[in-house]
C-alpha cells in the first residue's frame, strides 16, 4: 500500500514527448498512470500545483569514495547527498582504495548500495590501479554490472592501451567516460593557466591539454567504431571538437558540471582552494561556450563531478589542495539558473538530467512511461534559497557556492515509488 | 598415384594454392602416412636430396615435423637455428641466404618471426623455398595438416562450420586457416577478444563473435588458439584468468557443442588457459592426430615440391 498519487503537477518526461498538467499514480514501486484526471482513492496524494513532475534525476559522474576514503564520504551519506538534491541515480567513479578494477570490489560497493537511499552504480576503473597500462577486469565486473569504465581523475595517457579497452569494453557494451588531460602539457597545474593563475603566481593548466586529449579520443573512438564519453568538459575547444565529431557520426557522448558553467578562474582569486577543481574553472568564453553546447546539445548532460573532501585537505596551500567540490546538492540549483536565463527549455534541462544520462551509462531510468519504475523528482522551479555548506548531507563542505541564492529545488525525491527526501 | 603436378615452386601463402591443390596435398599426403605407420618407415624417394631447415625462430615441433618427413623420404637434411648462424654474427639474412644457394641445397624450409622473409628468399635461392611460419603472416603446412585432419575425421570439408577461438589477430595459423578454409567450403567463425580481431576481420571471416558461446553452438570443428602472451604488442586482455573465462574451451561449454564436434590445437596448449585438460583430451580432441598428420603432410610437400614422381607407389 506504498501507492502514491502526484496531482495537478507539470509532468515532464522528454523521454516520452510529454510537457503539460497531468496526474501521475505509482503503485507498487511502478508508475501505473500518467492522465489528465485520476480520483484519489484513499491513496496517498501530493498536490504539484505549480511544481514540474519529472523522471528522477541521474547524476552519472560522483565520487562516493567508499571504499578507502569514508572520512571523506561513504556510499550511504553520499546517497543521502543525492537523495536531497534530487537525483535518484547515480554512478560513482573508480577512485576508491580499492580502485574498483576487479570483481570483489564491485561485489563490495553494489552490497553497500543495496541499502542506500538512491540507486548507486558503479563505475568499473578501465586499467588496473588506474595507471593506465594493464586492463582492469573488465569482462569480470561487467558481469556483475558495473555501469561505465572510468579511470576518472586520471587522464588514460597511453593512446594505445585506450584503443584496447575501447574494443574489449564494446565486447560487454561498456562505454569508458574519459577525464580528459594530457598531463604531460597541464603539469602539476591547478587553476586554469591564464591571467588568474599569473596573477596569482600558480602554475596554470591550458586548455589545450584538454582538447588534444578529446581529439585524439575522438580519432580512436571513429576508428574502432567504438563509444567514447567526455566527463567534465570544461573548455570551449572540447564543444566545439566534440559538436563536429558528432555531426559526422562518431559515437561520442559529454557530460559539463554545473560549476564549469556557472562560475570561471576568477573564483580563485584570494587563493580559495574550494575553487581548485580538475579540470580547472576557465574562462568566461569557455562558460558561454559550455552552456551553448548544452542548448544545442553537443552536450548531452549534466553531471555534477560531486568530490567530497575533508575540511583538512582543503584548508591548505592553494598548490596542495584537493581538487574537486560536493556537487549533488547544488547540481540542479545551479542548472535552474540556465531554464531562468532562456538558455535551456524545462524540458530540454530535465531531459540533460535524466534520460540522456540514464542512455550514457545504459540504465533502464530516465522515463515516466507506465510500467517504468517510478523514479520521480518534484521540483518546485520559482523557490528560492541559499546554499548552506552546514546543511549538507554529504561529509564534504567544499563549495564555491556557500551563500550563493539559488531559484529551483528538488521537493520531493522518490525511489521506486518511496520518498527518499522532501523538504 | 599420378606424377606430381603441382605446378608450384614454393609453399609461402595459402592464397597461392586452390582447392584442387590442397585436396592433391592431403590425398599425397595419406599416402605417405601409410609408410609412417610401416615398421620400417623410410622410402628412397628423396635419396640424394639436400633439404635446409632454416629457423630463425625457436620452434622444436615444427622443426622436428619437418626433420623426420624428410628424413622418411630419405633426405639429407640439416638443421640451421639462428643462434647458432652467422646471422648472429651480423651477416646480413641476404648474404647467408646466397651462401647458402652457393652450396646448392634442394629446398629450403624457413622459419621467421618476422613476416616476409621465406618470399623475400624466393627471389636470392634457387631452390624451392617451403614457409614454415613467418611472423603473424602464414604458417601453411599447419594449415595443411588441420584440413587434412578434419578431412579424414569427417570425410569432407565442404560445408562444414569452423569456429576459430583466440588471439587471430597474431596467428599466422588462424590467417591460413581462414584463407583455405574458405577456398575449399568451409564457413569460418572467428571468435576472440574485440582486442585480437585484426580490422579487417569482416572481410577474412564468414562471421564474426566476441561471445564463445555463440561460437561452439552448431560447430563441426572448433579451433583454439594458442594464447600467445610472449607476441601481444597490445595489451589484449586483463589476464589469464578472465581470458579462460570468456574464450577457455571447458567442458561446460563443450555442453553446446555438438557431440561429433572435433577440437583442435596447434600447440603447445597453455592448459587451462585457452582450453581445458578434459577438452583437450577428450573424446572431440584431434589434437594428437594433427601431430601425426603433420609429419604427413610435410612429407607430402617434399615430394610434390621435388618432384619425387611415381617412385612412392613402387
Ligand atoms: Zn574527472
Amino acid at each position: 500500500m506504498n501507492d502514491l498519487l502526484i496531482k495537478n503537477g507539470r509532468v515532464i518526461d522528454p523521454a516520452n514527448g510529454v510537457d503539460g498538467q497531468f496526474d501521475l499514480l505509482i503503485e507498487k514501486g511502478k508508475i501505473s498512470a500518467v492522465k489528465k484526471k485520476i480520483s484519489d482513492g484513499s491513496r496517498k496524494i501530493i498536490d504539484a500545483k505549480g511544481k514540474w513532475v519529472a523522471p528522477g534525476l541521474i547524476d552519472i559522474h560522483t565520487h562516493f569514495r567508499e571504499p578507502g576514503y569514508e572520512y571523506k564520504e561513504t556510499i550511504e551519506t553520499g546517497a543521502r547527498s543525492a537523495a536531497v538534491g534530487g537525483f535518484t541515480s547515480v554512478a560513482c567513479m573508480a577512485n576508491t582504495n580499492p580502485v574498483n578494477d576487479c570483481g570483489s570490489v564491485t561485489e563490495f560497493i553494489l552490497d553497500k548500495a543495496k541499502s542506500a537511499l538512491v540507486n548507486v552504480h558503479p563505475i568499473g576503473a578501465v586499467t588496473r590501479g588506474l595507471k593506465g597500462e594493464a586492463l582492469a577486469d573488465i569482462g569480470e565486473m561487467a558481469q556483475l554490472g558495473v555501469a561505465a569504465l572510468s579511470d576518472d581523475g586520471k587522464c588514460i595517457m597511453n593512446g594505445s592501451v585506450l584503443r584496447a579497452a575501447m574494443e574489449y569494453a564494446s565486447m560487454f557494451g561498456l562505454t569508458i567516460m574519459e577525464h580528459a588531460d594530457d598531463s604531460a602539457i597541464s603539469q602539476n597545474g591547478s587553476l586554469n593557466e591564464g591571467e588568474v593563475s599569473s596573477d596569482l603566481g600558480l602554475t596554470g593548466a591550458p586548455a589545450i591539454a584538454e582538447d588534444v586529449i578529446t581529439a585524439r579520443d575522438i580519432s580512436i573512438a571513429e576508428y574502432c567504431k567504438a563509444p567514447i564519453h567526455f566527463c567534465h568538459v570544461s573548455t570551449a575547444g572540447c564543444v566545439q571538437l566534440i559538436r563536429h565529431a558528432k555531426d559526422r557520426g562518431v559515437r561520442v557522448t559529454a557530460e559539463a558540471a554545473p560549476h564549469h558553467f556557472s562560475i570561471t578562474e576568477d573564483a580563485c582569486r584570494g587563493y580559495n582552494t574550494n575553487a581548485k577543481m580538475a579540470p580547472p574553472l576557465r574562462t568566461d568564453s569557455d562558460v558561454t561556450a559550455i552552456i551553448e553546447g548544452l542548448s544545442d546539445g553537443a552536450i548531452d548532460c549534466i553531471a555534477s563531478d560531486h568530490a567530497p573532501h575533508s575540511l583538512f585537505e582543503k584548508e591548505v596551500e592553494f598548490d596542495n589542495a584537493a581538487f574537486g567540490i560536493v556537487g549533488l546538492e547544488t547540481s540542479l540549483g545551479l542548472s535552474m539558473a540556465l531554464v531562468h536565463g532562456g538558455h535551456m527549455t524545462p524540458a530540454k534541462l530535465i531531459e540533460a538530467m535524466s534520460y540522456k544520462p540514464a542512455g550514457i551509462i545504459g540504465i533502464d531510468r530516465g522515463t515516466l512511461k507506465p510500467g517504468a519504475v517510478a523514479d520521480v523528482t518534484i521540483i518546485d522551479p520559482g523557490l528560492e534559497w541559499t546554499v548552506d555548506p552546514s546543511k549538507f548531507k554529504s561529509k564534504g563542505r567544499n563549495t564555491p557556492f556557500a551563500g550563493r541564492e539559488l531559484k529551483g529545488k528538488a521537493i520531493y525525491t522518490i525511489v521506486k515509488g518511496k520518498v527518499v527526501s522532501k523538504c | 598415384m599420378a606424377e606430381q603436378d603441382l605446378y608450384h615452386r614454393h609453399l609461402i601463402s595459402m592464397t597461392d594454392l586452390s582447392s584442387s591443390d590442397i585436396g592433391q596435398i592431403i590425398e599425397t599426403a595419406k599416402v605417405m602416412k601409410a609408410i609412417s605407420e610401416r615398421d620400417v618407415k623410410k622410402t628412397p624417394t628423396l635419396r640424394g636430396r639436400t633439404v635446409i631447415n632454416f629457423f630463425t625462430e625457436p620452434s622444436t615441433r615444427t622443426r622436428t615435423s619437418f626433420e623426420i618427413a624428410g628424413k622418411r623420404l630419405s633426405a639429407d637434411v640439416i638443421n640451421i637455428s639462428a643462434a647458432g648462424s652467422s646471422l648472429s654474427k651480423g651477416e646480413s639474412l641476404k648474404d647467408m641466404v646466397y651462401n647458402l644457394d652457393a652450396m646448392k641445397p634442394d629446398m629450403l624450409v624457413v622459419r621467421s618471426g618476422f613476416a616476409g622473409v621465406p618470399s623475400m628468399m624466393t627471389e636470392w635461392i634457387e631452390c624451392p623455398v617451403v614457409n614454415a611460419g613467418d611472423g603473424r603472416h602464414e604458417h601453411p603446412s599447419q594449415c595443411l595438416l588441420d584440413l587434412m585432419t578434419i578431412q579424414e575425421k569427417k570425410e569432407r570439408l565442404e560445408g562444414l562450420k569452423v569456429s576459430i577461438i583466440g588471439d587471430i589477430l597474431n596467428s599466422r595459423v588462424a590467417k591460413s586457416n581462414m584463407i583455405a578454409m574458405r577456398k575449399v567450403g568451409m564457413s569460418v567463425t572467428a571468435c576472440g577478444p574485440a582486442t585480437l580481431l585484426p580490422v579487417n576481420i569482416e572481410k577474412i571471416a564468414d562471421k564474426v563473435t566476441s561471445s564463445l558461446d555463440e561460437a561452439v553452438d552448431g560447430a563441426d570443428v572448433i579451433m583454439a588458439l594458442r594464447v600467445q602472451t610472449e607476441r601481444l604488442e597490445r595489451i589484449g586482455f586483463p589476464n589469464v584468468r578472465e581470458y579462460s573465462k570468456l574464450f577457455g574451451l571447458g567442458l561446460e561449454r563443450m555442453k553446446k557443442a555438438k557431440k561429433e564436434a572435433l577440437v583442435l590445437h596447434p600447440g603447445p596448449i597453455n592448459q587451462g588457459v585457452e582450453i581445458s585438460p578434459e577438452v583437450a583430451e577428450g573424446p572431440w580432441s584431434v589434437i594428437l592426430d594433427q601431430v601425426t598428420n603433420g609429419v604427413a603432410v610435410r612429407m607430402a610437400i617434399l615430394y610434390l615440391l621435388l618432384g619425387g614422381g611415381l617412385q612412392i607407389n613402387e
